[in-house]
């Protein structure tokens, strides 16, 4: 397929930009830092979300969706990148949709789409054990007794686990951590008997939490997907994920680097504008290069997993390692660039640099990815 | 049968019946077909190749009919390129003319200039090389002394070129000259120059790589008639912007890396030749995390291309194309090269002789040649400053 959008694509993109630029502007996520919200998203903002079909895009239209599929979404998350706007978008539309679709049972999806189009649920993805992101490690257990599942076990990095409604946790049903076999989802309903989440504080503002399950009984039937085989699923949508954080990446390092490039024009020193000098050129025509190539491949990237190529794992962890990288660069260049005012809380470039730092993080890192573009490529 | 099937059909035909087996075969370097005066075929069916695909224009697929060209559609010319890939044909001609002097023909020349030179290109007749840089004049390229004198009838030219490719073996030289000395940029024109004129002398550069593939030329009261002026007079740094675009492309192209023994599918190959496997891993690693770095940059910049290419194909500019590939594709190169030296170790590093493969010793002399990549063309410095100031709007100091 043709690496440009299409028309329908292009109004998606329009559409999104205007509505996160006017109604979602960085000042939104400092307001909600600066207030303490209690719910750390915009409750108004995510239904007006709800209501322009963002919530359900990859939801098919007959469950309540938009079935933009994946390289609307990554549309969607790389305006919603450029303004930092603090969403569930992440949490529900991508990873709880998406789970949901890839292994649900009818009932399940027939219960939960709709709700999740609707904006009545949230869900978050409880995955993450250690301070990095390697499903094969989960250790945490899942007992069967009887028809109930017992759980236990400690998850960190829970994004949006405070808020949400429904836990999608992945927990072991047999195997040792290590093994990519024996893995399993369940739904557990948030306020179920023995599920304590602490909401933690992160540098990006942004929603996360520990979740701890202390012998937490539910019915066999929440399973999502068949016992002890979720890796193929998980893996798939992991990727999905991985796509789209790699996408709103995009968006923040080509806000970054707009932004810097207007300072770069704007600031005078030693008489002249900053602009005019060399060392600063070169860096700001390197970065451009960067972004450029940032684009091609996240725009690969959801490609691939639009047309369901079987490059998708190679053509997603090229685009989440280089987002990495660039955002790294890009991001540490606009503070840099910035001077003196660059290091402060009244210009953005430090909650950019923040959330880079976050979203870097989010479902494997540079490292993790250039290791696994290098074990699927068999060297 | 839309047309184009027709068209493939067709063209598939002509090409089984006039495609000699051996031009679909790899082209060995030194049966490259340059064409020219002088050209000397030690094929010779390279030579019955190049006369069957110039007698349709083939050798330039879109140029217009009525200069010799094929007067292919873009569609009709990817279907050729396709059908020609299909039976591994060779490229009938290679020519500075048809990739760069051409093009800028086409778009400035007169009616008299596109009749005359353009043919002669498209069959390969004449080989020209290209005269912009001068000792003085690198990167400040508008810099230029060289001096073409109006003497009523006829320019007189005085002057040095250098890095001109191949000079020694060319015919014709396009030249950039000083017309107006009171101004920069808008005192230079571009003028056509035989090579066997009087006057005209061509000496090798030897490079580090062991190579000359560029020449000094000398021009000593080189008497050059008025016609081979080509657009107006002083205004010659407009065309010669448009040719630096078409070389900066065809350079960068260079970073997507040739075929054989350097390419990029034999990196983890030779990695693991030389450090052992670990697994299926390559057993180093910090190699094998160089090697992987490398491939993801260069997948990240092969799909920047396709990108490029696909938004020209829907009518959408990607602004700084030129410029930014020129950059990013060379000093890609550069790192590839000397990542494969330590993948092969000494084994990159020997010269001539016993103790080294042919795919060694040739890996070593591209590794040397791959430096001038990033300088010929406008320096990856230029190529910056022009990002800065064309695409992001940078001022100048």
């Amino acid at each position: 397929m043709a690496l440009v959008l299409t028309e329908e694509q292009t109004m998606l993109r329009d559409m999104a930009k205007q509505f996160f630029t006017e109604q979602v502007p960085v000042t939104n996520l400092r307001k909600l830092r600066d207030e303490e919200s209690a719910d750390g998203y915009d409750k108004a903002v995510w239904q007006q979300i709800v209501e322009l079909g963002f919530a359900g895009i990859l939801i098919p239209e007959e469950q309540g969706g938009t079935g933009f599929g994946p390289i609307g979404l990554g549309i969607v998350m790389q305006e919603a990148g450029r303004t930092l706007a603090a969403t569930p978008l992440y949490s529900t539309a991508i990873l709880g949709a998406g789970l949901i679709l890839a292994a649900g049972s009818d009932g399940q999806k027939a219960e939960l789409l709709p709700q999740i189009a609707g904006g009545e649920l949230l869900t978050a993805l409880a995955l993450e054990e250690t301070a990095h992101h390697n499903p094969k490690q989960v250790a945490m257990t899942a007992a069967q007794d009887g028809d109930q599942i017992i759980l236990s076990g400690q998850k960190n990095f829970v994004i949006d686990g405070h808020i949400a409604d429904k836990l999608i946790v992945v927990a072991r049903t047999s195997g040792a951590a290590g093994d990519a076999n024996g893995l399993s989802m369940f739904l557990v309903d948030a306020k179920a008997k023995g599920v304590t989440v602490t909401r933690t504080h992160m540098v990006d503002s942004r929603n996360a939490a520990m979740v701890s399950f202390d012998k937490v009984s539910i019915p066999a039937h929440d399973a999502l997907g068949p016992l002890g085989a979720a890796m193929a699923e998980l893996e798939s949508v992991l990727d999905l994920g991985r796509a789209c954080i790699a996408a709103e990446m995009l968006g923040g390092i080509e806000a970054v680097f707009d932004t810097t490039l207007a300072y770069l024009k704007e600031r005078k020193q030693f008489g002249v504008i900053i602009g005019t000098f060399q060392a600063l050129k070169h860096r700001a025509a390197e970065m451009f290069c960067e972004v450029e190539l940032c684009q091609s491949v996240v725009l690969d990237a959801l490609s691939a997993l639009d047309e369901r190529r079987n490059d998708v794992p190679r053509a997603v962890s090229l685009a989440k390692a280089r987002l990495g990288d660039a955002a790294r660069l890009i991001s540490n260049e606009g503070v840099q660039m910035h001077g003196g005012i660059g290091m402060t809380d009244a210009v953005d470039m430090g909650l950019y640099l923040k959330r880079a730092r976050v979203q870097s993080q989010l479902l494997g890192d540079t490292n993790f990815h250039r290791s696994r573009y290098a074990e699927l490529g068999g060297y | 049968m839309t047309d184009l099937d027709t068209f493939r059909a067709e063209t598939r035909a002509w090409l089984e019946e006039n495609c000699p087996e051996s031009m679909r075969t790899p082209m060995p370097e030194r049966e490259t077909p340059w064409g020219g005066r002088n050209a000397d075929f030690p094929n010779p069916d390279t030579k019955i190749w190049l006369d069957r695909m110039a007698s349709r224009g083939w050798t330039a697929p879109e140029w217009p009919a009525e200069y010799g060209g094929g007067g292919l559609s873009k569609d009709e010319a990817r279907i050729l390129q396709q059908e020609m890939s299909r039976i591994n044909a060779r490229t009938p001609l290679a020519s500075f003319g048809l990739w760069m002097l051409g093009p800028a023909l086409l778009e400035f020349a007169s009616e008299e200039q596109k009749k005359k030179y353009l043919g002669e290109i498209v069959r390969g007749e004449i080989r020209w090389c290209q005269g912009y840089s001068e000792p003085g004049a690198g990167s400040d390229l508008a810099g230029l002394q060289t001096k073409a004198e109006d003497k009523g009838d006829h320019y007189l030219v005085n002057g040095q070129k250098v890095w001109t490719s191949y000079a020694d073996q060319c015919d014709w030289i396009f030249c950039l000259v000083r017309t107006d000395s009171s101004v920069k940029h808008d005192g230079i024109s571009f003028l056509l120059i035989d090579m066997n004129t009087p006057g005209v002398e061509a000496r090798p550069i030897k490079l580090i790589s062991g190579a000359s593939p560029f020449c000094e030329t000398f021009l000593t009261d080189v008497v050059v008639p008025k016609e081979n002026l080509v657009g107006e007079l002083n205004k010659g740094w407009t065309i010669a912007k448009r040719l630096l675009e078409h070389e900066r492309t065809m350079i960068s192209a260079m970073g997507m890396g040739g075929g054989g023994a350097a390419s990029m599918g034999g990196m983890e190959a030779m990695a693991k030749e030389n450090f052992g496997e670990d697994g299926d891993k390559i057993a180093n690693p910090a190699i094998r995390e160089a090697v992987t770095n490398h491939k993801m940059d260069h997948q990240a910049f092969a799909l920047t291309l396709k990108r490029a290419a696909d938004e020209a194909k829907a009518g959408q500019g990607m602004g700084a194309a030129a410029s930014m590939f020129k950059y990013y594709g060379t000093e890609l190169n550069k790192r590839r090269f000397e990542l494969l030296l330590d993948v092969m170790g000494t084994q990159a590093l020997g010269w001539e002789g016993e103790g080294f493969d042919a795919r060694e010793l040739s890996i070593t002399r591209s590794w040397l040649r791959s430096k001038g990549n990033s300088i010929e063309g406008g320096t990856s410095e230029v190529q910056l400053n022009v990002i800065a100031k064309r695409v992001l709007g940078l001022p100048d100091a």
